[in-house]
């Protein structure tokens, strides 16, 4: 920057005041260079590959190439016939992201305000799964949860199971999956908010005559809102386009949009696959702007 | 309507450390009431174990006709100004003001809430966040948000420690007004000594956990009972002396062989050896060889090793023939000109402005700032 700067600064006479501005004006565009390059390698372009991929004619193959025809039925086609497993991913991933938020904000709490010493160990803790592959996980959930796994041996001795009851490839398993996958993309937002808090709030709060729920209720929860709006985005996001977990845990019957897309995709139904992804982003990016307009941009930043 | 509040043995400890220990304390109902003390002497402790926020491991804290020691915070009738004043930043000044009474169910607390902005000047921001506000401000929210809950006890945790001087000014007239219209209990920790002289009817001087001195602005300066005391209240001149003789109402003490006479009740100890003290601006200087009234001290044979001119008054720095150091304020009021650097000068005071304290005692405890100590030792 300042080679560039005082070059220019030489040779214009009267050495214009904008010049070392626009130097580092420069140098910002240098630095944004490599991310926007990659972005528009890696995001812009294979986004505008797939709508136009929507859009091409769906009786083309692979072997003989796809035309564009600008055949906007491929949406109205892909909705009739895949609204089930739709829906399905949609519910799926709100069921996720409750069950998250209710095991996720008593943890990320106990770790940020209650954990003292311990905090470090218990964090560590929850970031310890990425240590393995996702997928090998969501295996181990397969083991655990199989029809001779111990689990289900021992909800049977229990009576909570029927003899004939199981665990593997039924609806609770994909969710079980699913909010195990993401739990901890709820607990570190939320943990980070609550982390943030003054404890002495909490405290003006007990000194002026709010017991610890209403404390709770008026003070901690609305202040740690930031991080219930990240840590859901986290986890409705990916858990509604996930298929590992319907796939390895679930039967067709729990088949996501996710496994539907694969499977088009894996067959070289390039234009209903396409339509179908791009159905399911615009109708998360429409909820997640609802969401946000509701829960009040303010607290996001 | 107020009670009085009574600490009853109360000890702190935090592990192995002892924040508070043994503390008596009685804060009568409607009294401005100052915890002074320097950081980490048990003040905040002390005040948070009023508040509730602290359990003491030791004694009991009663208001009134109350046994308040094991109540919840939110049970006590006592609210508290925060140190930087804890606000609560997600809702709007009307609301801060008005949590406490919302929480008790009072209702129309709004003509409440805006009588309360108005008593503090903020009439005109409730719809602003603490946030939009600035330090001064905020520091009135926080007293109004405790106040409007008329608490039996008022607790302020350094509540002016975030302001610049002028501010600080401003808000202490304003504190000491606010607590004589509204009358309830002030209790008021803060490092500041001029703070809590300014502002407090009684003050308790606490180090290292424990209460040196309790009494009014003036009996504490005027007669401090430990060096400590007599160091963190402004500033002292302590000489070693011995205590020879005495003569009627007065203890006669020999400071490096000259004869100092110092009334009977201004001493704490009575024999053997002593600090002698009197506070710089008791001193009097006269040049070399001035003949002085009977039944004045006096201290001949000094120099004047420094002068620093303040304007209102000056400060001498003055050596001793046995090379200690004296601080000396003395008004500009023109009756003498001022001495310069190396002039022989003879030193006198009134015996009734005199004090002896215990020889044990560190001469330089409480002196807050080890550089400005030339006159304390």
């Amino acid at each position: 920057m300042s080679a560039v700067g005082q070059l220019g600064a030489t040779t214009a006479t009267p050495a214009p005041p904008s010049e070392p501005k626009s130097g580092r004006r420069l140098t910002a565009y240098l630095l944004l260079l490599p991310g926007g390059l990659f972005l528009l390698l890696f995001f812009v372009i294979p986004l505008v590959t797939l709508l136009a991929a929507s859009l091409y004619d769906p009786n083309g193959s692979i072997e003989n190439g796809f035309s564009m025809t600008w055949h906007w039925q491929n949406f109205i086609d892909t909705m009739s016939d895949y609204a089930r497993p739709f829906g399905r991913s949609l519910w799926y991933a709100l069921l996720t992201t409750a069950i998250c938020l209710l095991l996720g904000y008593p943890l990320a709490y106990a770790i940020a305000i209650k954990s003292g010493r311990w905090k470090n160990l218990m964090l560590a803790l929850v970031i310890a799964p990425f240590f393995t592959s996702f997928l090998i996980r969501t295996l181990s959930w397969k083991l655990l949860l199989s029809d001779n796994g111990f689990v289900v041996d021992a909800l049977k001795w229990l009576h909570i199971l029927g003899p004939d009851g199981r665990l593997l490839a039924t609806t609770s398993a994909v969710v079980t999956g699913l909010t195990y996958n993401f739990l901890p993309f709820m607990v570190l937002p939320l943990y980070a908010s609550l982390e943030r808090i003054d404890k002495r709030l909490l405290e003006a709060g007990g000194d002026l005559f709010a017991g610890p729920f209403t404390t709770f209720r008026k003070i901690t929860l609305p202040l740690s809102m930031p991080g219930v709006i990240a840590g859901t985005l986290l986890t409705f996001i990916p858990a509604a386009g996930d298929y590992i977990n319907a796939q390895l845990l679930g039967t067709p019957k729990q088949r996501m949009i996710g496994n539907d897309i694969q499977r088009l995709f894996a067959a070289g139904a390039y234009p209903t696959a396409a339509a179908l992804s791009v159905t399911l982003m615009a109708a998360i990016v429409v909820l997640v702007l609802i969401y946000i307009r509701r829960a009040g941009t303010e607290d996001l930043v | 309507m107020t009670s009085d509040l009574v600490l009853t043995g109360i000890s702190k400890r935090f592990g192995a450390q002892n924040a508070v220990q043994q503390i008596d304390l009685t804060v009568p109902a409607g009294a401005f009431f100052a915890l002074l003390g320097p950081s980490g002497c048990g003040k905040t402790t002390t005040l948070r174990m009023i508040a509730g926020l602290e359990e003491p491991s030791t004694g009991t804290i009663r208001l009134g006709e109350q046994e308040i020691t094991g109540l919840r915070p939110y049970k006590r009738p006592v609210n508290t100004v925060f140190q930087n004043y804890a606000l609560f930043p997600h809702l709007d000044i009307f609301e801060n003001v008005a949590f406490g009474l919302r929480r008790r169910g009072v209702k129309d607390f709004k003509p409440k809430v805006t009588e309360m902005l108005d008593l503090v000047e903020l009439g005109a921001f409730g719809k602003r966040r603490p946030a939009q506000l600035s330090g001064g401000q905020q520091q009135r929210v926080a007293l109004a948000r405790a106040l409007i809950n008329q608490p039996q006890v008022l607790l302020l945790d350094e509540p002016l420690g975030a302001l610049d001087l002028k501010l600080r000014r401003q808000m202490q007239i304003e504190l000491k007004r606010i607590q004589t219209e509204v009358g309830i209990t002030f209790v008021h920790v803060t490092h500041d000594q001029e703070e809590a002289m300014t502002m407090a009817d009684t003050i308790a001087v606490m180090n290292g956990g424990a209460i040196e001195q309790l009494g009014t602005p003036a009996e504490l300066y005027d007669l401090p009972a430990t060096t400590f005391v007599a160091n963190f209240l402004g500033q002292s001149n302590l000489l070693r002396a011995t205590i020879i003789g005495r003569a009627e109402q007065n203890l006669i003490v020999d400071v490096q062989g000259r004869k100092v006479t110092v009334p009977l009740p201004r001493c704490r100890v009575t024999e053997g050896d002593v600090w002698m003290g009197i506070r710089p601006e008791k001193v009097f200087l006269s040049r070399a060889g001035t003949e002085q009234s009977n039944g004045v001290n006096q201290l001949r044979g000094a120099v004047v090793t420094d002068v620093s001119y303040v304007g209102v008054s000056t400060q001498y720095l003055v050596k001793l023939s046995w090379d200690q150091e004296l601080t000396v304020f003395e008004q500009n009021t023109g009756a003498r000109g001022t001495l310069a650097v190396g002039d022989q000068v003879d030193l006198h005071w009134q015996p009734a402005h005199t004090f002896v304290l215990d020889a044990q005692q560190d001469a330089l405890a409480g002196v807050e700032d080890i550089d400005d100590s030339g006159g304390a030792g």
